[in-house]
Formats: structure tokens, C-alpha cells, sequence
């Protein structure tokens, strides 16, 4: 058994220089306006509001604030270029132009990896490694599909829906951004997207790849703002289709709004997924698969593992590892390239991560963090784990968003399972073990939309994504991220 | 010594025990530390402490005695034109260069370290095997690199491979024991972990990845499947083992991520040539371009740095 004299020591010692990012080759304008018909555009009230670096608390450009009046003009460009250009091309040509904004994105990946950490304060090496990259993949993947939907669906007839109104969330800006446009596009729609208001940076600088790909005017849309901008879209009439990605109560919102509509939706919401480690499983790979489940990008992942299972019996060693490897991740600014876990994306998230720190503390339960020291200025949560805590904590319960995870320890596949599945979630899981069988077996009996197998928070845009319960409705990604953007006749 | 005599207080650990290792994993762990960005200062000490940590090796047939005397040169003197450099850690030869290395290093803080045990396949007899360890301790080598009987551990004759090493660390005396598991032979990561278990057990000073003579030698996978081992090893006993890859390990760039691998599994402790080593000849050289070009700007042409 492990003492407390056989402890490893990560601190002090050999340690790395700062390795930051340059920042001068990125330009960001003073002040955006809304991006309608092919052009930027001031917001027809005037009103501006601050975009904020989360590292550093500094303003990075005013954005502006779309009112009804401009989400009347973005949806009437829209459907202007629908019934114009966009939707009489040929459906070969309108692929071109979806390959095209994926090889900017690809060309301008430097840019844009550092705009995305500058804006949400997710560290460098994740916007580089992954977000920029995924991004690019699902505008060649569904580029692909432009001129072969009768493929998709054999024996129908795949019709575009209209305009299409997209809602999308702070965590992963531009990846959720292409998420929703490469798929509306591919199927004929045209589009109005709002980023969230704490990151709209990536969202206007994909507007300016769209201007540069030639695509016409009022294909795609981009205006900014908060709730009341999101709100007037999804209730606009002359919107066909409502996709949004975001917290689970305002999907409820949607969804009343548009009960007795004709307009389609998908939701994609909030989750608390189960990550199930097996005494046999390859303990040492499963440990890394609890960092890169709850830590990855600060814990703002909906589908991340934030409810930890691990069976009785090696619930003292992969406790024990995972507080080590807590150790070595490194905290602080966001544009070096050896953080592991940047800033938190807003003071208001920082606020609810804190409020549930002490909600669990309250609750009994036994919080540890890691020893890092933080930056003095922006907005910054140590990784945290809760032992000791049960299905009845609202730390286990409730989605944190935050990098923050839940541990529970179980003696039987029965038990781990009935808990799994014992929440109003149901977006993602993992299951750790040796065997194949067992992977095989609770993968059929979680109920969730993603399951992975000895690994986590793994994404391919050939792969659908989406929940069960309140995690939302309907699928994004792969051959089923088609079927949101079309009716089909026979 | 014959093996029913192998001390009580060493016991064949149950090997079914061992965690299973899933290599994908680990593969995604590797790429993390070749991902990690050591710049400006951290990069001098880092390569200073490589330098350090070199077990400047020759080990081939036409090796001259003459050789063994330049390499013994080289380890003493790395490159004086840059002052306030370490040595290497140790010079590693064959038993039969064992007396040329240490007239050629007496008076130094160098360590003689000398395969053994039929290196490098290990077919031979234990008999023979341990007379070749006596010969290169007897010679005055003060580590001995051994290699396991690869074909006993792979048909699954664990006490056989482990009652062996324990006769050899016997037979060592004082000589620092490095047991060679020749990873390239072992085909999954699940045989290196057993493989470190059964050599930390029998009482291994260090392990040591490879002989270098089969490919592939040392990788950062298998270097850190054997890091884990000895992570838990010492959780579970209090004993701190060494690790040393050999093989394959030629540019400063490789080396450094070795040495974040080493920092963000086994902290500092580990940290010095006393714990860890890298098997290899042409390292020195790369790393003493890097560290003139650190404090100069440029690179040098590699005729500037002596090559023995």
C-alpha cells in the first residue's frame, strides 16, 4: 500500500521556462459590427457590449449588440440568398464553396487557434491541437456530402429546409460554429448563427473566411449578442430550423417556444457523464482518461466525465495516481504552450464553479485540489476532486461545468450501471476495462449518446453526437447531423 | 551459488497481479510530453543534467583497447572549449575493456559500467554468466549491465529468469546491478511491465530497456511503461529504482523529452544521474552543439566536437 513517506514530489526542481504563443501576427479590430449579407454591418440601435480576455480581465474589442430589427435583416438576407443564389446552385458547386472555407480555416489555423484562446481562455495547445483542426475536418466532411445526399437517404428525396437559426455556446466557439454551418450548407440551407457573447471573436473571424471563400451574400449570417438576440431568432417566423447547443433550462425555453411551430430543431444540452473505471482495467491509461475527461478545455465540456465510478478495489490507487497527476497539470495563461488547463471562460462560470465547490464542501464532501499557484489577475479554478460524496449530492447531481470532478466507488457491474444511469442526463460515458465483453455489454446498457471504451472525449465529424433525456434532441455529426438539415419526400 | 540458496527476504512477486497496460493510451500519454515546450533556460539545465546522465557507451566486436582509452578521454573531457560542463555519468564497455577503462578513468567520479551475462542475447549457461560478471567486477567495473534470458521469460518460466538475476546481483558485490530487459524482444507493453516487476523483485539497482543490438531499441512508450513500474514499486516498497533507456536516443530534442517523461511521472527525486541514465554514444555530441549554439546563437559544424 501506498504511505504518505513514499509520496512523489513534482514541485520545485526542474520546471519550464514560459513558452508562450506570439500574439502579433493576430489582428483584432476595435469594435465589430454584425455580419449580414455578406458584409459587416453597425447594429441598427448602436449598442455595443465588451468581449474579454478571461486570462487577463482586459477588454479584447467592443461587439455589437443585435436587436429584433437586425435579426430581421439577417433572417431576410438569409432567405433572400435561399431563394436566390444558393438555393437554384448546383449542389456539386455548392460544395466547392464548403471546401474552400475549410482549406482558409486550415490556412489561417494560427490565427484563429490564438483568437480562440485570447477570447474563451482555453490553453493554446487545445485551440491548435483540436478545436482549429476539428473545425477545418467538419467543413471538408460535410463538403463532401453537398452533391450525394440522395446517397444519404437511398430511396428519398432530401429537400433544404429554408433558413436555418443557430444558437451556439462559449466552450468550443468556433468547432460548435462549424458543427452547425458545414451541415446547413451542405444540405442547401442558408444561415443566421450567434456566437455566445463571452466569445464571438472566431464566430466574425469565420465570417470574414466566408467573405473571402465568395460565398453570396446572405448565405451565412453572423450576428452577435446575448439571450434577447438568441431569443428573437428562434422566434422568428421566417426561421425554418432552430439548432441550438447550450445549458439544458434554456433548450426547456426553446423547446415551449416552439411547441405548435413548424419549425424542426435539435438540441444539443447539458450532461453529467458517468466514467466508469474496472478494477481490471489498464489502471495507469485510466487515470488519464479521468484528466482528459473532467479537466480538458477547464472542464466546459458538456459530455465531460464529471462523475467518476471506480470500482472498490482500486479505489485507493487510482485516487492516489489521479492526485498525483494533478500535480503535473499546469495551470495559467492560456497562450503558453505547456498549460494544461487555462482560464475559466467568464467571471459569472467562475462564480457557479465556486458556488458548487462549496455546496460540496457543505454536503460533506471531501474536496481536494492541486497545489498550483494561480495567476493574480483573470478568472482561474485549481483541478478539484470530491470524494466522499453520494448519488444524493448535488455535486453528483448537477452539472458544474468546471473542472470538477465527482468520485463514487462501486462493488458490482450492477451498481455502477443502475448509477450511471441514474441521472436526468444522458449525453456521454466511459467505461474502463480489460475485457471486451463488458465493454460491449455496458455500452448497450448505458443509456447515453456517446460511449467511449478505454478512451474519452474523442470527436470525428463522421461520428454522431447527442443525448438522451435532457440532454437534448436530435443528432450532429456523421451521416445522422444530415437528416437535421433536411425533409425528406419520397 | 546455487539457486535453492536464493535469499528468503526475495520472493517471485505473483505476476498475474501486474496492471495491464493499454498501448493506444499510452501512445496519447507520449505524445503529450513530445508536445510540452522547453525553451531558454530550462533547456540549458535540461541538457547540462542529459550530459550528465550519459552512460557513454562502446560495444561492438572491433572495439581496441585504444578506443576504449579515447572514449574515456572524451567522458573526462566533453568539450573543454565550453567551460563548466559535467561529465557523463558512466563509461560503458565489454568485461575484457573493463581494466583499460579504469586506468583510463582513475582519479575521475566516472563509473565503469560493464555488460555481462553472455551480453547481448544472454545464451549462455548461468555458470557462465556469473563468471562473466565476477570477471568485469573483479576488473574493477562498478555497474554491470546484465540481460535476461528473454526465451525464459517468454515461455513463461518466470522463476527461472528471476532466481537468475538474483544470482547475478550476488555475484555483483558492490557493483550497482542495471537489468536489461531487452524490450525490442518482449512484443507488448504488458510483457515490459511484468518484466520490470520480476527484475525490481529480484533486487535491480536499475532496468535499463535495451541492449541496443536489437530493434527496435529503446521507445518512449516502452521507457515509460517501465517508469510507471518503478512509480509503484517504490509506492509499495519505499525503494527507489533506477531506469535507464539505451539505444535510438541520439538527438538533444528526443533526449529532453525523455526528461519531461521522467519529471511528470517520477518528480524530482529522480532527477539525477544516480536514478536515471541514457545507453548511448552519439547523444553527447548532439547535445554539445545545442548547448554552444544556446549560449553563442549559432550552430557549429559538427567537426568542432570530437567524435571518438
Amino acid at each position: 500500500m501506498a504511505t504518505a513517506e513514499n509520496k512523489l514530489a513534482f514541485d520545485g526542481g526542474w520546471g519550464y521556462d514560459p513558452a508562450p504563443e506570439s500574439t502579433d501576427h493576430i489582428e483584432i479590430k476595435s469594435r465589430y459590427g454584425l455580419f449580414i449579407n455578406g458584409e459587416f454591418v453597425k447594429p441598427e440601435m448602436g449598442k455595443y457590449f465588451d468581449t474579454v480576455n478571461p486570462a487577463t480581465e482586459e477588454r479584447l474589442s467592443r461587439i455589437a449588440d443585435a436587436s429584433q430589427a437586425d435579426v430581421d435583416k439577417a433572417v431576410a438576407a438569409a432567405r433572400a440568398a435561399y431563394r436566390g443564389p444558393w438555393g437554384r446552385m448546383k449542389p456539386a458547386e455548392r460544395g466547392k464553396y464548403i471546401y474552400r472555407i475549410s482549406r482558409i480555416i486550415q490556412e489561417r489555423a494560427r490565427e484563429f487557434s490564438v483568437i480562440e484562446s485570447l477570447d474563451g481562455g482555453k490553453p493554446i495547445r487545445e485551440s491548435r491541437d483540436i478545436d482549429v483542426p476539428l473545425a477545418a475536418a467538419h467543413f471538408f466532411y460535410y463538403a463532401g456530402w453537398a452533391d450525394k445526399l440522395d446517397y444519404a437517404f437511398p430511396g428519398r428525396r432530401a429537400k433544404s429546409l429554408g433558413v436555418a437559426g443557430q444558437i451556439i455556446p462559449w466552450n468550443f466557439p468556433l468547432l460548435m460554429a462549424s458543427w452547425k454551418i458545414a451541415p446547413a450548407l451542405a444540405c442547401g440551407n442558408t444561415v443566421v448563427l450567434k456566437p455566445a457573447e463571452t466569445t464571438p471573436l472566431t464566430a466574425l473571424k469565420l465570417a470574414e473566411v466566408i467573405a473571402d471563400a465568395g460565398l453570396p451574400p446572405g448565405v451565412v449570417n453572423i450576428v452577435t449578442g446575448a439571450g434577447a438576440t438568441g431569443a428573437a431568432i428562434v422566434e422568428h417566423p421566417g426561421v425554418d430550423k432552430v439548432a441550438f447547443t447550450g445549458s439544458t433550462n434554456v433548450g426547456r425555453m426553446i423547446q415551449k417556444k416552439l411547441a405548435g411551430t413548424n419549425k424542426k430543431y435539435t438540441l444539443e444540452l447539458g450532461g453529467k457523464a458517468a466514467n466508469i473505471i474496472f478494477a481490471d482495467a489498464a489502471i495507469d491509461q485510466a487515470v488519464e482518461g479521468i484528466v482528459n475527461g473532467i479537466f480538458f478545455n477547464q472542464g466546459h465540456v458538456c459530455c465531460a466525465g464529471s462523475r467518476l465510478f471506480v470500482q472498490e478495489s482500486v479505489a485507493d490507487e487510482v485516487i492516489a495516481k489521479l492526485k498525483d497527476r494533478m500535480e503535473t497539470l499546469i495551470v495559467g495563461d492560456p497562450m503558453d504552450k505547456n498549460t494544461d488547463i487555462g482560464a475559466i471562460n467568464s467571471s459569472m462560470q467562475l462564480e457557479k464553479i465556486r458556488s458548487y465547490l462549496k455546496i460540496g464542501k457543505s454536503e460533506g464532501g471531501e474536496m481536494h485540489q492541486s497545489s498550483c499557484s494561480l495567476p493574480k489577475k483573470g478568472y482561474w479554478c485549481r483541478p478539484t476532486i470530491f470524494t466522499g460524496v453520494s448519488q444524493s449530492s448535488r455535486v453528483v447531481q448537477e452539472e458544474i461545468f468546471g473542472p470538477v470532478l465527482a468520485i463514487q466507488t462501486f462493488r458490482r457491474y450492477d451498481e455502477a450501471l443502475v448509477k450511471a444511469n441514474n441521472t436526468p442526463y444522458g449525453l456521454s460515458g466511459g467505461i474502463w476495462t480489460d475485457k471486451g465483453s463488458k465493454i460491449f455489454k455496458m455500452t448497450q446498457d448505458l443509456r447515453a449518446g456517446v460511449v467511449w471504451a478505454n478512451t474519452f472525449n474523442k470527436f470525428d465529424p463522421t461520428s454522431p453526437f447527442g443525448g438522451y433525456k435532457e440532454s437534448g434532441v436530435g443528432r450532429e455529426g456523421g451521416l445522422h447531423g444530415l437528416d437535421a438539415y433536411v425533409k425528406l419526400g419520397a | 551459488m546455487a539457486l535453492s540458496a536464493v535469499k528468503k527476504s526475495v520472493r517471485l512477486p505473483d505476476l498475474s497481479n501486474v496492471p495491464s497496460v493499454d498501448e493506444v493510451g499510452v501512445d496519447e500519454r507520449v505524445a503529450r510530453f513530445q508536445s510540452r515546450s522547453i525553451k531558454k533556460s530550462s533547456k540549458v539545465e535540461a541538457l547540462k543534467l542529459i550530459l550528465s546522465m550519459i552512460d557513454l557507451t562502446t560495444l561492438e566486436g572491433q572495439d581496441t583497447p585504444g578506443k576504449v582509452r579515447q572514449l574515456c578521454q572524451k567522458a573526462i573531457h566533453l568539450h573543454d572549449a565550453m567551460p563548466g560542463l559535467p561529465h557523463v555519468a558512466a563509461v560503458c564497455v565489454y568485461p575484457t575493456m573493463v581494466s583499460v577503462a579504469r586506468k583510463a578513468l582513475a582519479g575521475h567520479d566516472i563509473n565503469i559500467a560493464s555488460v555481462a551475462t553472455a551480453f547481448p542475447s544472454g545464451m549462455s549457461t548461468l555458470q557462465v554468466k556469473l563468471d562473466d560478471t565476477r570477471m568485469a567486477v573483479k576488473a574493477g567495473a562498478t555497474e554491470i549491465d546484465m540481460v535476461i534470458s528473454r526465451g525464459r521469460f517468454l515461455a513463461g518460466d518466470y522463476r527461472y529468469v528471476f532466481d537468475e538475476i538474483v544470482a547475478v546481483k550476488e555475484a555483483c558485490g558492490d557493483a550497482h546491478l542495471k537489468v536489461i530487459l531487452e524490450t525490442g524482444e518482449l512484443g507488448t507493453l504488458d510483457q515490459v511491465r511484468r518484466a520490470s516487476v520480476l527484475a525490481m523483485h529480484a533486487g535491480a539497482d536499475f532496468i535499463k530497456t535495451s541492449t541496443g543490438k536489437i530493434q527496435p531499441a529503446a521507445t518512449m512508450q516502452v521507457t515509460l511503461t517501465m517508469l510507471q513500474a518503478i512509480r509503484d514499486f517504490y509506492r509499495d516498497t519505499g525503494k527507489m529504482i533506477g531506469m535507464k533507456p539505451a539505444g535510438g536516443i541520439s538527438t538533444s530534442k528526443l533526449a529532453i523529452h525523455y526528461l519531461v517523461m521522467l519529471h511528470e511521472t517520477l518528480g524530482n527525486a529522480w532527477m539525477t544521474p544516480e536514478w536515471f541514465r541514457f545507453g548511448a554514444s552519439s547523444l553527447a555530441n548532439d547535445v554539445l552543439m545545442q548547448l554552444m549554439k544556446q549560449s553563442t546563437g549559432v550552430y557549429q559544424s559538427a567537426d568542432y566536437f570530437s567524435k571518438d
